[in-house]
């Protein structure tokens, strides 16, 4: 007979919580104690009492919710507790300081792995499995056709493009998230040169925090709000809500890419009207989904936004014990 | 393959046309003779005919991949695309130094494949499958199927062509026109000196008007305008050469066979006579397009068919006489000698008659009534303007009347293809018939990106039942439909079929409630006139 054990994590409609010892994961409303597994904002949102998260990950989490953040930083690996729960953050691969959750009482062992990713990235520790009974996973890119090409292939493809566009004079805007992508372009594009990159004004103070951690990356200048620079020639980073907005205009005839695993299909490529699209994605791929729950162990997985219904149903069809968890987290990329 | 996949790839990924038109230069300067003719047989969107259906290629994969089959079918539904489905799926062993076959060798590989057994084709294509990188992969899976488009204009190839050759634009386009043979001896005749005459069967680029949107009284004097009725049949060339006579429709099918009585009454033109005009279904005066839609259906032309809809060919462009090309004279000009010429006794063929009106309000009462007389509106050709090459604007207007409207309720939709691949964007609307809702409309265009997005949303959160690809939603978005015209159908549900829908606008204030009925639009049919004596 199977005993009907509690659940170590629930959702509530302030986030997923872990009633034992009452504290939140990535609440998305204020709580008495959140566990933060990395500086998005749909993960990490103010207003909380006390935060704890992964020390690598300090400088853009403080950035992001405020200096004076009560924050509570832990080593990977560290073990702390809270209540009869205990904790350890383990890397995930996914941007600077993100973190699995991993949360252990009376023996037994929950992973929530917030957003990660297998593919190799120099700006953060690599994702790492851990063993555990039940496995909280995200689902973001969960289709078979969301496979991702090579990293070095990619970035040699956006230095080409860059190149291309320099040889007809004309400027390259690449459109990417500002904490995690734009950072993880500008460390992976030493492969190719030393060149100076221009930043938006949203990208620069997170690519300084990504240095002050000691990451390696291209070096950046600002773009000039009133000096006209001549951009031909020149590669800027942006966010993504900069295309189509007035700031555009300064760069005169720009070509335009973005990076994303969204950038996978053609047909998503086209309505978002880029000229390039760059498949470069800080999420697991269907293969490291696969490879992570195997790797887990666990006997029962839990999936979170994105594609987790076909997930799900596909775990279930392989004898996995498998189902979703509706939560409030975005499928931006 | 390489070099075409990457001149698909550039065209895919930038908008600006000196770009496209740069690539396309590029391409046809190095390209070998035999790849060149292949590349501009798909180029300007000539297809070949099915070697392999999507369905055999879907079972394929499905084997391929040892995916399950819904999640096959949910991950197609994803992409929005077969071809890219299967590139993005397989894997592949060659990714990394892709087949160095060019693609005219592609051709001559996948060309035989109808001949061989199911078996040796799946064998094949697999292979291929693997042996192709990822856009490779997916250009052959086009081919395959004949869905090959590329996204550049008939107008930007022939100004590519005319860049490369130094040729006029003018040469190039009289030579892509019609059916040809993609080889080197094609590439060599897009080369040949303009004097050069090619195979005198094919016909003239057709000149296309652009829609008037402005008042007609920006135009000028009504004076510097020959006015005519806008035809709702087949635009049609009818080329009159001294070993036969050729009729090319404006898609550039040749559809000499469809219509007999106008080859036959074609005999009595001079040799080398080229007439612009429109075929339409014919019976003491023109009849409804619906009425040529059902003869052009029909495989076979029987006695029958021939007896109960006639055709006849209304001229109203001269583009060659007696050998001489004429499109560069006036319009004026060219309408003098094609009525001289439809006054001799034997003329072979019918004038379309020119509108005359003293001023731009009494055409306006004119066109007000085209629906009774089977036409679309009026064609505004300004006097002096030559036969030119493609769409022109200033010189050739169409005045179409306003469509009909209705407003439907938002019953079904499904995913698009291609740019809005992912995303639910066709719809299906329906009208209210007593208690029940009853579709009467199919349609996918309309609505701008971000009113796209929101329905697409709206239905995700709406949906009722799914089947496959097919969602229901709950009946609450009312859209105004647009349309042509309406017909009675034994096919439909409804007992309609509409002509043309398109979405107008989102009637966001409008409840489900209010949308229009069946007996609206049954009543519409009555508008329509059941016979004509309207000429």
């Amino acid at each position: 007979m199977r005993i009907m054990e509690a659940a170590l994590i629930t959702v509530t409609d302030r986030g997923l919580y872990c009633p034992q010892a009452d504290f939140h994961i990535d609440p998305w409303q204020p709580v008495a104690r959140a566990v933060i597994t990395h500086a998005h904002g749909d993960h990490a949102r103010s207003g909380s009492e006390q935060y704890f998260a992964a020390g690598e990950g300090a400088g853009v989490l403080r950035h992001r919710l405020g200096r004076d953040l009560p924050l509570q930083t832990l080593a990977y690996g560290e073990v702390f507790r809270i209540g009869p729960a205990v904790l350890s953050l383990h890397p995930a691969g996914h941007v600077l300081g993100s973190a699995q959750v991993r949360i252990e009482i009376d023996g037994r062992t929950w992973v929530v792995t917030g957003d990660y990713k297998r593919t190799p990235d120099p700006t953060c520790a690599p994702f790492t499995p851990v063993p555990c009974d039940v496995l909280i996973s995200e689902a973001t890119f969960a289709l078979p056709c969301y496979s991702w090409p090579d990293t070095r292939d990619v970035v040699e493809e956006i230095y080409r493009w860059w190149q291309a566009n320099r040889e007809q004079g004309i400027a390259s805007v690449l459109f990417a998230y500002a904490f995690g992508k734009a950072q993880r372009v500008l460390a992976e594009l030493l492969a190719f040169t030393d060149e100076p990159v221009y930043g938006h004004g949203a990208v620069l103070p997170l690519v300084e925090e990504y240095r002050r951690a000691g990451i390696s990356m291209l070096p950046t200048l600002p773009v000039e709000k009133t000096k006209k620079a001549d951009y031909a020639g020149a590669l800027i980073i942006a966010p993504p809500s900069a295309a189509g907005s007035t700031w555009m205009r300064r760069f005169g005839d720009a070509s335009t890419g973005f990076c994303s695993g969204w950038m996978r299909i053609r047909g998503a490529r086209r309505r978002r009207g880029y000229d390039r699209g760059f498949v470069l994605s800080d999420h697991a791929d269907w293969p490291g989904l696969l490879q992570t729950i195997a790797d887990s162990g666990a006997r029962k997985v839990l999936l979170t936004h994105g594609y987790s219904d076909a997930l799900v149903r596909y775990l279930r069809e392989q004898g996995v014990d498998a189902d979703a968890l509706r939560t409030a987290y975005g499928e931006e990329e | 393959m390489r070099a075409f996949s990457e001149l698909y790839e550039q065209l895919d990924s930038t908008t600006s046309i000196n770009a496209k038109l740069a690539a396309l230069v590029r391409y046809f300067r190095a390209a070998p003779a035999h790849d060149a003719a292949w590349a501009i047989y798909f180029l300007s969107g000539r297809r070949l005919k099915r070697v392999v259906g999507s369905a055999t290629l879907r079972q394929w994969l499905l084997q391929e991949s040892g995916l399950p089959e819904w999640l096959l079918e949910e991950t197609y539904s994803t992409v929005g695309d077969l071809a890219e489905t299967i590139a993005l799926l397989v894997e592949r062993d060659g990714a990394r130094s892709p087949s160095g076959l060019s693609l005219s060798e592609w051709l001559e590989r996948l060309l035989p494949l109808p001949a061989m057994s199911p078996a040796e084709q799946q064998l094949h294509v697999v292979q291929w499958w693997k042996e192709l990188d990822a856009r490779g992969c997916f250009l052959l899976n086009k081919i395959l199927t004949g869905e090959l488009r590329v996204g550049v204009s008939a107008g930007m190839v022939e100004r590519a062509l005319a860049e490369v050759t130094s040729l006029p634009r003018t040469v190039i386009a009289h030579r892509l026109m019609g059916t040809w043979q993609p080889g080197p001896k094609f590439w060599a005749f897009i080369n040949a000196p303009a004097e050069a005459s090619g195979d005198r069967s094919r016909p003239y680029p057709f000149c296309l008007a652009s829609p008037l949107e402005a008042r007609p009284e920006t135009l000028g004097a009504v004076s510097d305008w020959l006015i005519e009725w806008k035809w709702d049949g087949i635009r049609a060339q009818v080329l009159r050469r001294d070993d036969g006579t050729w009729i090319w429709s404006r898609g550039e099918e040749l559809i000499t066979d469809r219509f007999p009585e106008v080859v036959r009454r074609a005999a009595a033109l001079p040799v080398n006579t080229v007439i612009d005009g429109e075929i339409l279904a014919w019976r003491d005066g023109v009849r409804p397009f619906g009425e040529l839609q059902q003869r052009i259906g029909r495989k076979k032309l029987t006695a029958k068919i021939l007896e109960e809809t006639p055709v006849q060919l209304l001229a109203y462009d001269l583009l060659e006489l007696d050998g001489v090309d004429l499109r560069d004279r006036p319009i004026s000009e060219r309408r003098e000698l094609l009525e001289q010429l439809s006054s001799r006794s034997s003329a072979g063929f019918d004038l379309s008659p020119l509108v005359v009106a003293d001023d731009w309000d009494a055409l306006r009462e004119l066109r007000a009534g085209s629906r009774e007389r089977f036409v679309e509106g009026m064609m505004l050709k300004r006097r002096d303007s030559a036969y030119g090459t493609g769409r022109q604007r200033g010189v050739w207007w169409k005045w179409k009347i306003e469509p009909y409207t209705f407003d439907g309720v938002l019953v079904y939709a499904q995913p698009g293809s291609g740019r809005r691949a992912n995303m639910l964007t066709d719809y299906t609307f329906a009208v209210h018939d007593g208690a029940e809702l009853v579709p009467v409309a199919k349609a996918y265009s309309g609505l701008n990106d971000k009113e796209i997005a929101r329905v697409d949303r709206w239905i995700r959160q709406n949906t009722v039942e799914r089947f496959g690809p097919v969602r229901s939603v709950k009946p609450e978005l009312v859209f105004e439909i647009a349309f042509e015209a309406i017909n009675e159908s034994g096919r439909h549900k409804s007992g309609v079929a509409v002509r043309f829908p398109r979405i107008a606008r989102w009637r966001e204030d409008k409840p489900a409630a209010e949308a229009n009925t069946i007996e609206d639009l049954r009543g519409l049919l009555r508008v329509e006139p059941a016979a004509s004596d309207a000429r």
